[in-house]
């Protein structure tokens, strides 16, 4: 069976020219880059050329970037250093009700060490108000921490207009970038960004691996104590083939955004389209236009999705759902509630996430199974009569 | 994630749809939890003479409702209360930690069920 993968924003395949860059450091090169003989220098010349490579596709400065073991560390490291390193100013925090768990959980976490969150809904297009946003500033207030795209609706947030505001304030803005890397272009001067995280294995990169961008002259402590690596702001020895094949995803994701997206966004639309043109009871979550090329979200009313998602897989494709049976949590997507869908719309949210590697013909196998699946689980469902 | 068992029950479901002279109903289970399960129940001198169901849930729930009427078809009513999910778990050849509330509904619906016709009854 020829399978269909439709679960890029769960992660990506490793690209082979990223693999070839890797394998050197996996094998001969082995040196620790903190080492002063040749071989330890080789690994630091990767990591910097590494560094450079990231820093051009963000458009910062090498000395700006950080490698971290992914985006949950570099969400973790942002909210929970800039936080502590501004103790003496304020304990407030701005952050969104959409953000993904490293970020919702963390700032959930310093909410029990005495820092004071607020968590803006989205509005039911999954966009956040940028008035929302100014209101939530008080004088206390030491960090705001929204998301460049969600993860699960693929809605782009404003974050060029948010990183305005925070700096009008002189508030340290960071956002998690991690699902826009690749598909969008990111540029941190643009979007007045202090700190932004990526994560490798969204963008053709190794998994456990990511970076933290982080504007010099930001207050900050670091996460990882120990050794000098990082320039003594985040220890431990590096992966240098990560690190090397981070850099080369990164240099990779940078040379065909635009030309990927136009292609992409065509090949989602058709699939939305065809969705919604032969399915009954089928809505579109999050804003049609504001939103990543490469994600179709959609509720299927009267079925669960996980039920939906096995169906699929039976048929070799590859997909996701909020539902809280397919997550194993016992809460469905909290993304979904806070644009306001009901629990019943929530459980019955399928994921598409495309990539460049997606085919017309994928698209068209998709749109011919969908309906006869959504059938056969209608007919038994007890909420469709 | 799943056995074959529980694979084979969730794509070819034994007993769906509903049952036009039932004589006992049970509906359990809410959107907020995901799963929701409703039995019909066709009772003849105190014997599931026949069963269906139709369930909105998860790949464990439709099969545990598919498992768990084939189970109680034929029994007496004693019986089929005494039918647990953690019986229709071992005919499924178990069930992945995080699904066994999801077999919970199964028994619970058939229960229910009865419950109903013996209302109907009195
Ligand atoms: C928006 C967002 N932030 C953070 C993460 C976590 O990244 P990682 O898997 O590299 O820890 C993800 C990955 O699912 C994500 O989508
Ligand atoms: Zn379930």
């Amino acid at each position: 069976m020829n399978r269909i993968y439709l679960d890029n924003a769960a992660t990506t395949p490793l690209s082979p020219e990223v693999l070839k860059a890797m394998m050197p450091f996996l094998m001969g090169h082995y040196g620790n880059a903190s080492s002063i003989h040749d071989t330890g220098r080789d690994a630091r010349r990767a990591i910097d050329e590494a560094r450079k490579q990231v820093a051009g596709f963000i458009g910062a400065k090498p000395n700006e970037v950080y490698f971290t073991s992914g985006g949950t560390e570099s969400d973790n490291w942002a909210l929970k250093g800039v936080a502590y390193a501004n103790r003496n100013k304020g304990n407030h925090i701005i952050t969104s009700a959409i953000e993904h768990p490293a970020v919702l959980e963390t700032a959930k976490w310093l909410e029990t060490q005495g820092f004071g969150v607020t968590y803006l809904p989205a509005g039911a297009n999954g966009i956040l108000s940028l008035e929302d946003v100014e209101k939530a500033i008080t004088n206390r207030t030491i960090l705001i921490s929204i998301m460049a795209a969600n993860n699960e609706i693929g809605t782009l947030q404003p974050v060029a207009a948010i990183g305005a505001l925070a700096r009008a304030h002189k508030i340290p803005f960071h956002t998690d970038a991690v699902q826009a890397a690749g598909a969008i272009r990111i540029d941190v001067n643009a979007w007045q960004a202090d700190l932004l995280s990526l994560s490798g294995h969204k963008f053709h990169g190794p998994k456990g691996m990511g970076v933290l961008y982080v504007r010099s002259g930001t207050r900050m402590m670091p996460l990882l104590h120990g050794g000098a690596q990082e320039r003594n702001r985040r220890a431990g020895t590096e992966n240098v083939a990560g690190i090397v094949g981070l850099g080369q995803a990164a240099q990779n994701a940078g040379m065909f955004i635009e030309e990927n997206a136009e292609k992409i966004t065509r090949l989602r639309n058709r699939l939305i389209d065809g969705i919604l043109s032969t399915i009954s009871h089928v809505r579109l979550n999050g804003d049609r236009g504001s939103r990543l090329p490469n994600n179709a979200n959609l509720s299927f009313r009267y079925i669960e999705g996980e039920a939906l998602l096995l169906h699929l897989d039976l048929n070799g494709i590859a997909a996701s759902s909020g539902s809280a049976c397919a997550s194993g949590s016992l809460e469905p997507s909290h993304v979904l509630l806070s644009i306001g869908l009901d629990a019943e719309d929530a459980h019955s949210s399928l994921r598409f996430t495309l990539s460049e590697a997606t085919t017309e013909d994928e698209i068209n196998t998709v749109l011919a199974l969908l309906p006869g699946i959504v059938d056969k689980l209608r007919a038994m469902s007890p909420l469709a009569s | 994630m799943y056995s074959e068992k529980v694979m084979d029950h969730f794509s070819n479901p034994r007993n769906v749809g509903e049952l036009k002279d039932a004589n006992g109903i049970g509906t359990v289970g809410n959107a907020t939890c995901g799963d929701i399960m409703k039995v019909y129940l066709k009772v003849e001198n105190g014997i599931i003479q026949d069963v269906s169901f139709k369930t909105f849930g998860c790949g464990a729930a439709i099969a545990t409702s598919s498992m768990a009427t084939e189970m109680v078809k034929g029994k007496s009513l004693e019986e089929a209360l005494k039918v647990s999910n953690i019986a229709v778990m071992e005919a499924l050849d178990g069930l992945p930690p995080q699904k066994v509330h999801c077999s919970v509904l199964a028994e619970e619906a058939i229960h229910a069920a009865i419950e109903d016709y013996r209302k109907n009854q009195a």
